[in-house]
């Protein structure tokens, strides 16, 4: 097993939701998803990124109290959860592929400092930005 | 804590938000965000600055300023250029919002921000344009009273025209 960072968690509104987003529309795969009762711990990974799982996570009692989960729903769809970086072959060609696929942009891709670069949103409104690798 | 508004508002309104982001120099007026948000034009200004904690319109004023300033840093454009690309339509009212926003003149801020040494190359840039965002707490009109109350311009409200 490689050492480094293992997982990395995102929270989501909506677990299905999220799942869907990220395998169909962004071609993640599924890693672990197991349930036990109302809890859910859903991992997906990027296909060329095989030791690095992306938590999609809930924000739940009985994880965090009521009043808390619901604070962090408000600041998932507030767009105020940390920056998330995807690199990518080429920005356009994802832009089009993904665009076509339903995912909401917030900047389509633009070519500037020696990069191409576009802004995208998963359906809980956490915000990447595409960037061309 | 939370503010109790409905997380799936919160997505819709920022929707709106994003809108402007992308594209701040057009104009916003307040049924065109609220269509974006799918809520009424009457409840859109309040749920707006209740999830963001500015209205709308002054939210749309930092972002203008905010690609004013770096466009002054990263580019060597006229002033005037800048002013009509960043979404005023008089250079009048863009040096005179920058102004009581930044403190300074858009020449002035040019100069300062030209002479100084950025290390910031590993920062993607939206990153960076967000730091270099103006915190206006207060609306500009106010902080035009406080900081020239002996001073009478009939101009220096916080009209609509300055986020036209």
């Amino acid at each position: 097993m490689s050492k480094g960072i293992g997982v990395v968690g995102l929270y989501v509104h909506d677990q299905d939701e999220a799942l869907d987003f990220y395998v169909n529309k962004l071609g993640f795969v599924v890693h672990a998803d197991a349930r036990n009762g109302a809890y859910r711990w859903l991992t997906v990974k990027h296909p060329n990124q095989p030791t690095i799982e992306l938590g999609l996570f809930q924000p739940q009692e009985p994880v965090m109290d009521a009043a808390t989960a619901q604070t962090m729903r408000e600041m998932v769809a507030k767009g105020a959860m940390p920056p998330l970086v995807l690199v990518v072959e080429d920005c356009k060609a994802s832009y089009e592929a993904m665009r076509k696929n339903g995912v909401e942009f917030t900047q389509e891709p633009i070519a500037r400092y020696g990069g191409v670069d576009a802004n995208f949103r998963d359906p809980s409104g956490n915000g990447w930005k595409m960037i061309q690798g | 804590m939370g503010s109790g508004i409905d997380p799936a508002l919160l997505r819709r309104l920022l929707r709106a938000k994003d809108r402007m982001d992308a594209a701040s120099e057009e104009e916003w007026p307040v049924e065109r965000l609220a269509s974006v948000s799918g809520v009424s034009e009457a409840h859109f200004s309040r749920s707006f600055k209740d999830a963001f904690g500015v209205p709308p319109h002054r939210y749309l004023l930092t972002r203008r300023i905010e690609r004013a300033k770096a466009l002054l840093r990263d580019t060597d454009r006229p002033v005037i250029d800048i002013a009509f690309q960043t979404g005023w339509s008089s250079l009048g009212t863009f040096g005179r919002v920058f102004r009581d926003i930044t403190g300074q003149s858009p020449t002035e801020l040019r100069a300062r921000e030209q002479a100084g040494a950025h290390a910031l190359d590993q920062v993607p840039h939206c990153f960076i344009s967000a730091a270099y965002r103006p915190n206006l707490k207060s609306a500009v009109s106010e902080k035009r009273r406080q900081e020239a109350a002996d001073k009478t311009d009939p101009e220096a409200t916080e009209t609509s025209e300055d986020t036209k």
